[in-house]
């Protein structure tokens, strides 16, 4: 009947160090990953600070550009499928969360840029401002967050900016202000400057802006039309 | 974290600890494995009675007996006793084929259990060393030599053989069969730590002054064979084992036969662990109730968690979709999305740590490979035990603590009748 103490310390000392091993790994993905978020947000960055750049250049001429347009919403879309993948997985990662409040400063731009478009150029884009929480668990942000998706698959010039409520920054909060969110009413949404809060469904959002639906119109035309021509 | 994800990593912790745990013990003893294939003379041959109880047997008995014949070893110095416990089929008749056999002697009692039929055996015993073979089970022609020179150790009061699945066939023997080989791994591992608690049906050999002085098999949860070997550490008797005394063994042919065998081993270690829980964490009891017991009941702990885990997961992942359904209807199912992306890859701890676990469970099956086969061989079989184990296991892992609460004992021969309407 022996029991061999110093094999236990020894293998404990293993495993801890395999723990260490496999918490080291997962630190170096984390940060791969935070690292692919940073890169996809410079990128963006580029493309608003162009889109920018070039609408002020061609003033009321860009009103017919829509160079990269489509990309850059893909872009939007894609990095925000990104922040919150990482918001739920990367807990506690001070670099993700730092990432997360630039998206959300991109996306005050990119929404103020798509005002400025619509003011001199007439309706082109439909900007809907989606504001959710992560602070508690919210059941009815979670399915908003699905008719969003899908309104955006259905209707591309739709642009949909999510912003998490419980995030700390001063330019989020002057926008809360603006628009008078509160908390207790979350989902809350600004589709085209109408201020909407709890849960909408598709139909629901179609008849509070019925113009998705007749820009979506205009633009099937076009293409038809363009079909034809050619 | 959650509470489950926390149990999680204690129980993996715990799980890499016994693995790694094993791997330095193997790293330390290797060159103490000896594996012999050619035939040995022994100087000094003991007499030896072998039991084989049967209940249903008719078709693998006379296999498991007449591998004993076969076996290389003086015939005057081995006696056979076959106890037919009350079969309904016709193992009875199949035995006749021995009645006039001199080295074999063939009893019919009333079914009373195995243990009722090993001790029946141990009552008409005289000889230096004991054993049982299950009537499923056949043996290698010098497994017994083998064996036998384990006892030149006095010390040494039991020896357990090294089980192989024979000739398998369907998906769950071959599963079988890549679990047998880990086993013999562990096995030899626990022998080297004094830490065995099981002397398998198949083949464990005693010295028969074991029962005269600790008592005769008791039905103990329908495993008689771990209660033995408890009862023994209690008594301070060591087990041994020995890693070329080949036994072949018929693996079940299906789910529910394994799911049907494993309620019962579990629920008996379950049931066994409670009856001896004096021994557990009692350093004068060495290895078996420091670590063996303790294992044992972590890998029935970190069952259940890992079925909790991947429960909690499905549930989540079908009550999103569920709710995506009721929310916007079937459009998002209608855009299957093929894209691959390794950043939604989960990179948590956890991914690695299972890797790490699997690598360290298939060096265990490949080391234990070596020993039986003298290589180690990667083959499919693997991957089917993976498949079929964690599938089925976390099933009679619960069925088997369901049965320790409510008391519900799954008996052997009931296990018996049931393959017996199978077939």
């Amino acid at each position: 009947m022996k029991n061999d103490w110093g094999r236990y310390i020894v293998v404990f000392f293993i495993t801890v160090a395999l723990f260490a091993v496999a918490g080291g790994l997962s630190n170096f993905f984390s940060n791969k990953k935070v690292e692919s978020i940073r890169v996809a947000q410079d990128k963006l960055s580029t493309d608003i600070l162009s889109s920018e750049t070039q609408f002020a250049l061609l003033s009321e001429l860009s009103c017919t550009q829509d160079d990269g347009e489509e990309n850059l919403s893909s872009e939007l879309s894609d990095l925000s499928d990104k922040i919150e993948y990482s918001d739920k997985n990367l807990k506690g990662n001070a670099d993700a969360l730092q990432l997360k409040r630039y998206y959300s400063l991109l996306e005050i731009k990119d929404y103020l840029l798509t005002k400025k478009i619509n003011e001199r150029c007439g309706l082109k884009r439909i900007p809907v401002l989606y504001f959710y929480t992560t602070a508690e668990n919210c059941t009815e942000c979670t399915k908003q967050g699905y008719v969003l998706t899908e309104l955006r698959n259905k209707y591309p010039n739709m642009r949909v900016y999510s912003f998490d409520y419980s995030l700390d920054l001063s330019a989020l909060r002057a926008l809360l202000k603006i628009y008078r969110i509160e908390d207790t009413k979350l989902p809350a949404m600004v589709i085209n400057e109408h201020k909407v809060t709890g849960f909408q469904s598709v139909e629901d959002i179609e008849k509070i802006e019925p113009k998705i639906l007749k820009i979506e119109a205009q633009k099937k035309t076009t293409a038809d039309t363009t079909t034809k021509t050619q | 974290m959650s509470i489950i994800l926390i149990l999680f990593y204690m129980l993996t912790f715990l799980a890499v600890f016994v693995q790694v745990f094993f791997l330095v013990t193997y790293f330390e003893n290797r060159k103490k494995i000896v594996i012999r294939s050619a035939p040995i003379e022994l100087a000094h041959y003991p007499t030896v009675t072998v039991i084989v109880p049967c209940y249903n047997e008719e078709k693998t008995v006379s296999i498991t007996v007449d591998s004993l014949l076969a076996m290389s070893y003086p015939a005057d110095k081995l006696r056979i006793i076959v106890v037919d416990d009350g079969s309904k089929d016709g193992t009875w008749e199949a035995l006749q084929q021995y009645k006039d056999n001199a080295r074999v002697e063939i009893y019919k009692k009333q079914n009373g259990g195995k243990h009722t039929a090993l001790n029946f055996g141990l009552e008409h015993t005289t000889s230096e060393l004991v054993g049982c073979l299950d009537s499923d089970s056949s043996v290698h022609p010098e497994a017994l030599k083998r064996i036998v020179t384990v006892f030149d150790n006095p010390k040494t009061m039991a020896v357990a053989p090294s089980i192989v699945v024979r000739d398998p066939k369907t998906i769950t023997e071959y599963a079988q069969r890549a679990e047998y080989d880990m086993a013999h791994y562990n096995k030899k591992m626990l022998a080297f730590m004094e830490g065995i608690h099981v002397t398998p049906g198949p083949f464990s050999i005693f010295r028969k002054k074991v029962f005269d002085q600790i008592g005769p098999y008791r039905k103990a949860h329908q495993t008689e064979d771990q209660e033995i070997a408890l009862r023994m550490h209690k008594h301070g008797l060591a087990i041994d084992h020995c890693p070329d005394a080949y036994v072949y063994t018929k693996g079940q042919q299906s789910i529910p036969k394994l799911y049907r065998q494993r309620v019962r081993w579990i629920y008996g270690f379950i049931k066994n662990a409670q009856d001896y829980r004096e021994l557990i964490f009692r350093p004068k009891y060495g290895a078996v109730g420091m670590f063996t017991i303790p294992s044992g009941l972590i890998s029935v702990s970190a069952t259940l968690v890992l079925l909790t885990f991947m429960v909690s997961r499905i549930y989540s992942f079908v009550s999103h979709k569920a709710m995506q359904l009721s929310t916007v209807g079937f459009g998002p199912f209608t855009r299957p999305n093929f894209s691959f992306d390794l950043f939604y890859v989960d990179t948590r701890a956890f991914l690695f740590l299972s890797i790490m676990l699997y690598i360290l469970i298939v060096v265990a099956l490949l080391n234990g490979r070596r020993m039986i086969y003298g290589r180690k061989a990667l083959s499919w079989d693997i991957a089917l035990f993976f498949i079929v184990y964690t599938i089925v296991a976390p099933f009679w892992v619960l069925k088997a603590i369901w049965n320790a609460v409510t008391r519900h004992e799954a008996s052997w021969t009931d296990e018996r009748d049931y393959s017996l309407k199978q077939i």
